[in-house]
């Protein structure tokens, strides 16, 4: 999607004419190794706007889930029920002390909002941990010996795929019960066949391609030809779907939370704020919308750091002209 | 392409006892079904009267191949909570969620894919930045949130809208929806709008690129005509199997929605089954679910492999 922009010319009608390209163009005929990727990476990231707001999306919902105890000006779980239902500091009635007011018990929500997102990227890491490693073993084995072995391993991966997602989640979080764990393990195993498929898709493009057939003609051993050259060939696919995957992830651990299926309701989750805050929608509206901002918050940051992760990472993205 | 069909039909079925052999086994995880049915004032020999009457005392294998059996003719179980046949459940509250499917579905396509062509038209334009806009936030407002939110501009502010349930009315022996299907629709199709306006722009702009276009210019057609002979009807292919998925999707993906709205649809009865524990319900919904979707992409298949004479497998 991002490369035809730069591609193609702007046929008549196109009165604006504007071409305003996507990809970036670099430089990269010298310089190898790990601080001149960095350096590059860097450069590439300067240049776009959209991918430093994700960055930056990102990094502050990182920093306030590691540091959330000392962010948070107050205690999540303590009760106050004389300062209950208070509406944030700018709406009439509101206290700076709380300043995106406070939920039905009294809690105030900065605080929730800031330990939830602790849930949130728990899940999505821990989930995408899983998925990602089972994921490139699984593709591997398929991609690289092929055969029966890929044919059994892409049924398989076609079958889940080809399940509405969704219901079979939810069917899953039901039967396991509600805690942090059942989630994490929930959407780590669900979401293997992603991983897979991309590994293998990978994997069965490099075998044909000259690198690896040159290191299997000068003797290089299976174990060499997958570490030394596949596997770092790998990261930047996998890390580029492992971002929309987090992203994706948080999403629906707050569906879960919503359906009251995902970590207990004493947890602190934007999911289960939201859940709570449904009953109270048309009094104290606040309870309920601002958990959704967080996610909002969240989904567009990991996005826009997606989309530019997919230019960056992928060098065919990387124009080569000076 | 009889071939085609023939090997994705197949392909279907095996899917589809792929699923049969899931939800089974999901079942089986849940622990005795029997439990959830009893009194804790049973005695152990009524325990055991239930269990043979109900099947439960057999081997697993055969409780398998019966569920098998049984599943061919779209016999699945009783609902353990109702009483009744789970199908029957299943299909007296499909033809809510095929309402609000439907709806979801035109609402985004009559949003969704003139925004995609004017921004895959003039890329870097004030639409093109509005509709990648949209398509961004598609992706990621939930639409339990945007439902909240609508209920409350339009709902409860506004008044232009109940704000749950659903109301039909019937003309000429049809039931038809009402207003009421507008709000669950749009909340539903945000995120199948996003979708479109993405895939059509990247359609368009591929397109756009393609050697025939650039003869089609040079050979002075008007570009009106260009517009709509070559870039458009291309364009509509890809398009053809975005909107089969997403219509699979509409349909098994309203959980939320249905709870939200009150909407007394197939999303409704999974969140109430799950409530109950009533898990040969679940089981029913999650095979009925798989089933529509599985139809739905054989479906699309074979619409793509007519219309793209390229596609021959």
């Amino acid at each position: 999607m991002t490369t035809s922009a730069n591609t193609q010319t702007p046929p008549p009608d196109n009165a604006s004419g504007i071409q305003r390209g996507t990809g970036v163009t670099v430089d990269q005929t010298q310089e190898t190794g790990f601080w001149a990727f960095i350096k590059l990476v860097a450069r590439l990231l300067a240049r776009d706007k959209a991918g430093i707001v994700g960055l930056v999306m990102f990094l502050i919902v990182v920093i306030s889930a590691v540091f959330a105890p000392v962010l948070a000006p107050h205690d999540p779980l303590k009760q106050n029920l004389r300062f209950a239902k208070d509406p944030p500091a700018w709406m009439d009635g509101g206290h700076a002390d709380h300043p995106l007011g406070t939920d039905n018990l009294g809690r105030d929500i900065l605080s929730r909002i800031i330990h939830g997102s602790r849930v949130s990227l728990t899940v999505g890491f821990f989930g995408v941990l899983i998925a990602s490693s089972l994921g490139i073993i699984i593709g591997m084995v398929s991609g690289y010996v092929g055969g029966t072995t890929d044919n059994v391993i892409m049924g398989g991966v076609n079958l889940v795929l080809a399940l509405p997602y969704l219901v079979f989640v939810v069917f899953i979080a039901a039967i396991l019960g509600s805690s942090l764990i059942n989630v994490i393990l929930i959407f780590g195993f669900t979401d293997i066949p992603i991983f897979v498929r991309i590994t293998r898709g990978e994997v069965i493009k490099m075998r044909a391609s000259g690198f690896v057939e040159s290191a299997k003609s000068i003797g290089a051993s299976d174990t060499r030809i997958i570490f030394r050259h596949i596997l770092p060939n790998l990261i930047g696919p996998i890390v580029t779907i492992a971002t929309f995957e987090m992203s994706a992830m948080i999403f629906y651990e707050a569906g879960l939370g919503f359906l009251g299926l995902s970590v207990p309701p004493s947890v602190p989750s934007w999911g289960n704020m939201l859940a709570a805050g449904r009953q109270y929608l048309v009094i104290y509206p606040w309870i309920a919308t601002i958990p959704g901002l967080a996610i909002i918050f969240t989904g567009l940051g990991m996005n826009l750091l997606g989309d530019w992760l997919r230019d960056v990472l992928d060098p065919r993205m990387r124009r080569v002209k000076k | 392409m009889q071939r085609y069909i023939l090997s994705r039909l197949i392909q279907s079925v095996f899917i589809l006892f792929g699923v049969l052999f899931i939800v089974f086994f999901m079942l089986q995880m849940t622990g005795d079904p029997v439990s959830l049915l009893i009194s804790r004032h049973s005695s152990p020999e009524e325990v055991e009267a239930m269990r043979e009457e109900l099947g439960f005392n057999r081997p697993v294998p055969a409780q398998f191949a019966s569920f098998i059996g049984n599943a061919l003719t779209g016999d699945f179980g009783k609902s353990l909570r109702h009483k009744q046949p789970a199908m029957d459940l299943i299909l007296d509250r499909l033809p809510a969620t095929v309402e609000l499917a439907t709806t979801a579905l035109l609402i985004s396509l009559i949003l969704g894919i003139p925004l995609g062509l004017i921004s895959g038209s003039n890329p870097g334009s004030f639409w093109d930045v509005l509709s990648r806009g949209t398509g961004l936030l598609g992706q990621t407002i939930p639409n339990f949130w945007l439902a909240l939110i609508l209920i409350l501009v339009f709902s409860v502010h506004l008044g232009w809208f109940p704000t749950f349930g659903r109301s039909t009315w019937t003309f000429l022996g049809m039931t038809l929806p009402t207003r009421s299907v507008i709000l669950p629709a749009f909340s539903l199709a945000l995120f199948t709008m996003g979708q479109l306006v993405r895939f059509t722009r990247s359609a368009v702009m591929e397109i756009r690129s393609e050697d025939f276009v650039r003869t089609a210019y040079s050979k002075g057609i008007a570009d009106r005509k260009v517009y709509f002979r070559h870039i458009l009807r291309n364009a509509a292919i890809p398009l053809i199997s975005i909107v089969g998925v997403q219509f699979g999707y509409l349909l098994s993906g309203s959980i939320y929605i249905e709870t939200i709205f009150s909407w007394p649809g197939l999303g409704n009865l999974l969140a109430e089954s799950i409530g109950n524990r009533d898990f040969a319900l679940v089981q029913a919904i999650a095979f009925f679910s798989s089933f529509v979707v599985v139809t739905l992409n054989l479906l699309t298949d074979i619409a793509y492999a007519v219309a793209d004479p390229r596609i021959r497998y």
